[in-house]
């Protein structure tokens, strides 16, 4: 049997809204059959991962406190993704964003004043986009590897904020845990509601979204990123600047990592720890494929991907079901995410064992 | 269909009311873990003592536990979905647990905390930790009777206090038989990472450490240790199966007393949140039984642990003197709880400079 | 003397694992395929291999389980990234998720077990050369088969056909389709290779390096492996470079705690990701125009028209 990828002259709208779904379906269709062999009752095992988190307040703020940084990253990942930059390195400009952001808060612990907060954003954007700007950098002037880069600088990061928990930041008072102080009141994000942790950090995620999105559909910034990933030669002529787009999309990117970072930080974390990310940064690669690179997509992604997460948990206390098993059912919702949506751009062809040499063709 | 039904209600009204047990509902009690079940270790013993609560009370304590919690903003999703969800009492097992449990504490007084290793209380958040150092004394002067060389490897995990405390008892004790002893530190920056522990474990036995001892939860020390033929101890739990010509012993946290009279003073009403630092006395540290030893080394062992357990001795008593000579205990005074539970300092004797001691 | 050979000892040992695990990542980047599942394909090695040793009874089929462990995983990712051309980042990431919780399952049963460590010291009758008689013999039989399998990849990627032709699909799969090589058979084998490597490496850790099995225990190890692939600039001598260097540097500092010498634990661990990057920059800022080693396509999506 060989798969046979045809393209498609246009990419198949149709495709394009079921892809996600049938990846759906037939990921809760590998859950039942995962859940059958663990022997337990599947439907019921698929209840409590995706009904029941939604039958809770609580549970519902729980999935937007978790979707906020998914979503934040993944909407810069997106704009570099579609213009054919590969940051991988969310993970470490979220850290770094968290980083800049802690160090403004730890700075001024203790002092009252409304500019603190905004300040601590700025501070973590500039972090992020910093991080960011070292693999574009080298990208734009050399052509260095963009993935190997962004990624070897997020391990970087990590090991950069452990060193900072466990040493300069460490609160004096403390008894030596790596921990730094809990932040002042006026450098904690302002909750959205009482009794939840649904902060402001999930109105950025909205407006980045909106603002995201209009720019991709209705300005000309936008339409140079998408030609600059479908069509790099026709872009080219069309005069746009390689350069300057590599540049755009991993600052973009960067900055939204790092102002999800400071937001998880000074939001549900509210201080430094050695780890401040369970893998926001690439879960959000997830996301932003999950999302089809589309900004407002992007959004129920990552509603869907924490989804999984409280999902998971509530399985593990209700059903003692092992977390190992959400990181199989996220690893596989991914596979098959990725797999349909080859839908969208190829008819694939199941041949039979004819095995026709390929011949030909200008790529 | 009513299944399902049932369980939208049932949720509802967990929200709904919050944490309230009928009487004649049987208590929950959860545990959660920062680590797997099957670490062997650590989360292996509190799951120990989780199943000794079940066996205590039967079909009037219902348990569940959540592992691989991750420190951090999952925490108190955890901890709060367990007390929303009807739980009575909730355990928490790790220090990094420390501010997600007290935030959730506050949001549900009725329900019963308690957190392992921390040092936040509220009226109804518990903290409990075990004088694990009671034991390190013990292991010091086994150690120092068993080296030929005088030169002990210690793999150390983090330089948190409880690693300190730990190092310098190790060396009090050793010091206590063998004056001249030797201990060499190697941090790993990691709790648990089978790979660099044991080769730490290698690196110090090619230093000539014969002896080696470990504050980080993975057996791989004491396999190296059993087929370099030197000796080590078992961490957490008996590893004497991991190390059977190795481990000359082991400090075994033990939970289970302490779990099961937490629950039972929650069923009686007499709970209260307070701190508790059990030893050798409450039982909380036990020894592993004392193998590949003579029978003179194991005696002085055991009567150190009952002297420890007594009162009679106690492993940071004066005259004790840290790295530079000066006196910081004076004879006949103890070091007391406040000091050692922040203790970032090491006493004299020790050839090692504490990381980021800044 | 004892001590220096036992030290270079344990350096072979931490070596080893990076060494192989990445060797199977030069071919399959050669191939113009960047798997960035390495971890995942380690663990589950490493998972397999151990349920398979203790299940058998033998590590030999221990050994060759986790490296069927491995290929396997990596044959979902060759489906996905040939045959459904999906983008192999995200792919490779979806392979370590999986592959991290899939390793869990199979494990859990298997914790708190360990097996014997069986000698694999089979040049006992070196042992009466000084000095390099006992450290030959003390090498285990895991390392001499890395050494091996790095002369082996290295001659079939330069003196052979059929690594010429690797090399052609990695750097120009559109050439290579049209001279009528067929470019997804060529990185499926390279990947199925890769995989295996991966869960060699990781079955070494499990049976021979602890030796037992335990969660998440390649604790990052498949990224190093990643990242020495592009430090070695994608050339086999230069991995085994890499690998030992940074092995050395592994076992040294603690050898340089004992002897007084600090220097921040992070540092050191963020070192062979400094390196690399600055490797990358400089091969990078070196090459003009085309790619000398650096294969021109790596993570570049193909589908060959028919």
């Amino acid at each position: 049997m060989r798969i046979e990828l045809e393209a498609r002259g246009q990419p198949s709208v149709l495709m394009t809204w079921l892809s996600p779904v049938i990846a759906i379906l037939l990921t809760l269709l590998f859950g039942v059959l995962m859940f059958v062999l663990m022997g337990q009752d599947p439907i019921n095992a698929l209840y409590i991962y995706f009904v029941q988190p939604l039958t809770s307040a609580y549970q519902i703020q729980e999935l937007i406190v978790i979707a906020t940084p998914l979503i934040l990253i993944g909407i810069g990942l997106s704009i570099c993704f579609l213009s054919n930059n590969w940051n991988i390195g969310a993970e470490g400009q979220f850290v770094m964003g968290g980083v800049a952001g802690s160090w403004v808060a730890l700075t001024f612990h203790g002092v009252d004043g409304w500019w603190i907060l905004p300040l601590m954003m700025v501070a973590g954007i500039i972090g992020g986009l910093l991080w960011a700007l070292i693999p574009a950098f080298f990208k734009a002037r050399y052509n260095t590897n963009e993935i190997l880069t962004s990624l070897m600088l997020t391990y970087v990061a990590l090991q950069f904020l452990d060193y900072l928990a466990r040493g300069p930041f460490r609160d004096p008072d403390g008894f030596n845990f790596p921990e730094s102080k809990i932040f002042s009141p006026s450098a904690t994000m302002p909750l959205l509601s009482d009794g939840g942790r649904m902060h402001l950090g999930a109105i950025f995620a909205v407006v980045a979204a909106i603002v995201i999105a209009i720019m991709l559909w209705r300005t000309i910034k936008g339409f140079e990123v998408k030609i600059s990933g479908e069509a790099p030669r026709a872009a080219r002529f069309a005069g746009f600047n390689e350069k300057s787009m590599i540049y755009f999309s991993f600052l973009l990117s960067g900055s939204l990592a790092g102002l999800a970072g400071i937001s998880e930080v000074a939001g549900p974390i509210g201080q430094v720890l050695p780890v401040i990310s369970p893998g926001y940064g690439f879960t959000a690669i997830i996301v932003a494929f999950l999302g089809r690179l589309n900004p407002i997509g992007v959004i129920f992604a990552g509603l869907l991907l924490a989804l999984t997460y409280i999902g998971g948990e509530n399985a593990q206390i209700m059903l003692q079901i092992p977390d190992d098993a959400t990181s199989v059912f996220q690893g596989i919702l991914l596979f098959l995410i990725l797999a349909c949506d080859t839908l969208v751009r190829y008819k694939v062809k199941i041949t039979g064992f004819s095995s026709r040499q390929t011949t030909g063709g200008e790529g | 269909m009513t299944r399902y039904l049932k369980y939208i209600t049932a949720a509802f009204l967990a929200v709904m009311l919050g944490a309230g047990a009928n009487a004649a509902d049987p208590l929950k009690a959860a545990f959660v873990y920062v680590g797997p079940v099957s670490d062997h270790g650590w989360t292996y013993q509190h799951d120990q003592g989780r199943l000794a609560v079940e066996a205590a009370f039967g079909d009037a304590v219902e348990t569940t536990f959540v592992e691989n919690v991750a420190e951090g903003p999952d925490a108190e999703r955890v901890i709060r979905q367990l007390a929303a969800t009807g739980q009575d009492v909730i355990f928490t097992t790790s220090f990094g647990f420390m501010n997600p449990t007290v935030k959730v504490s506050e949001r549900f007084p009725d329900v019963t905390f308690a957190h392992a290793t921390g040092y936040k209380r509220t009226d109804n958040l518990t903290t409990y930790s075990s004088r694990f150092y009671e034991g390190r004394y013990v292991l010091g002067q086994i150690a120092a009777r068993m080296s030929q060389s005088g030169i002990v490897g210690y793999v150390a995990s983090f330089p948190i206090p409880e690693v300190v405390r730990g190092i310098n008892a190790f060396m009090l004790g050793m010091q206590s038989v063998r004056p001249d002893a030797q201990i060499k530190v190697v941090w790993v920056s990691s709790w648990f990472d089978p790979g660099k522990e044991g080769d730490a474990a290698k690196a110090m036995i090619d230093q000539g450490a014969d002896v080696i001892t470990q504050h980080t939860d993975s057996p791989a020390p004491l396999r190296v240790a059993e087929e370099r033929g030197v000796f080590a101890f078992g961490q957490a739990s008996d590893m004497i199966a991991y190390a059977p010509n190795a481990q000359l012993t082991a400090i075994i946290d033990d939970w289970s007393g302490y779990y099961v009279s937490q629950v039972q003073a929650v069923i009686d009403g007499t709970w209260e949140s307070q701190d508790i630092w059990g030893g050798f006395n409450t039982g909380m540290v036990a020894m592993a039984p004392f193998t590949n030893m003579p029978d003179d080394v194991a005696a002085e062992a055991q009567a150190t642990v009952d002297k420890i357990s007594s009162g009679e001795l106690h492993p940071f008593q004066g005259p004790l003197f840290n790295q530079a000579g000066e006196e910081v205990v004076a004879e006949g005074e103890v070091l007391d709880d406040g000091a050692l539970a922040g203790m970032s300092w090491y006493v004299k004797g020790i050839e090692d400079t504490l990381p980021s001691s800044n | 003397m004892e001590t220096f050979i036992a030290i270079l000892l344990t350096i072979v040992s931490a070596s080893t694992p990076l060494l192989i695990a990445a060797m199977g990542e030069l071919v399959v980047e050669r191939s113009g395929v960047l798997n960035l599942g390495i971890e995942g394909m380690m663990i589950i090695g490493a998972a397999c291999g151990f349920a398979g040793a203790v299940m058998s009874g033998s590590v030999f089929i221990g050994f060759l389980i986790g490296i069927i462990g491995g290929a396997i995983l990596s044959y979902f990712f060759a489906i996905l990234v040939l045959n459904f051309a999906t983008n192999q980042v995200a792919t490779g990431l979806a392979l370590t998720l999986a592959g991290l919780g899939i390793s869990g399952l199979i494990g859990k049963p298997f914790a708190g077990i360990t097996i014997q460590r069986e000698p694999i010291e089979f040049l006992s009758f070196v042992n009466d050369i000084p000095v390099v008689g006992p450290m030959l013999n003390g090498i285990d039989a895991i390392a001499y088969f890395g050494f091996a399998l790095l002369l082996a990849v290295a001659w079939f990627l330069n003196r052979t056909r059929a690594g010429l032709i690797l090399r052609a699909v990695g750097d120009n799969p559109v050439s290579a389709h049209t001279l009528g090589y067929n470019v997804l058979r060529v990185r499926l084998y390279a990947i199925l290779f890769g995989g295996a490597c991966a869960g060699l490496a990781g079955a070494y850790l499990s049976l021979y390096y602890t030796p037992f099995w335990a969660r998440e225990m390649t604790a990052g190890r498949g990224w190093i492996a990643l990242a020495l692939v592009v430090f070695a600039s994608w050339l086999p001598y230069r991995l085994l470079i890499g690998a030992y260097l940074f092995g050395a540097v592994t076992i040294l500092q603690f050898h340089a705690q004992g002897a007084q010498i600090n220097i921040p634990q992070q540092f050191m661990a963020s070192l062979p990701y400094l390196a690399t990057i600055i490797v990358l920059i400089a091969i990078s800022a070196k090459q003009t125009g085309r790619a000398i080693h650096t294969p021109a396509s790596l993570g570049r999506i193909f589908v060959p028209d028919r």
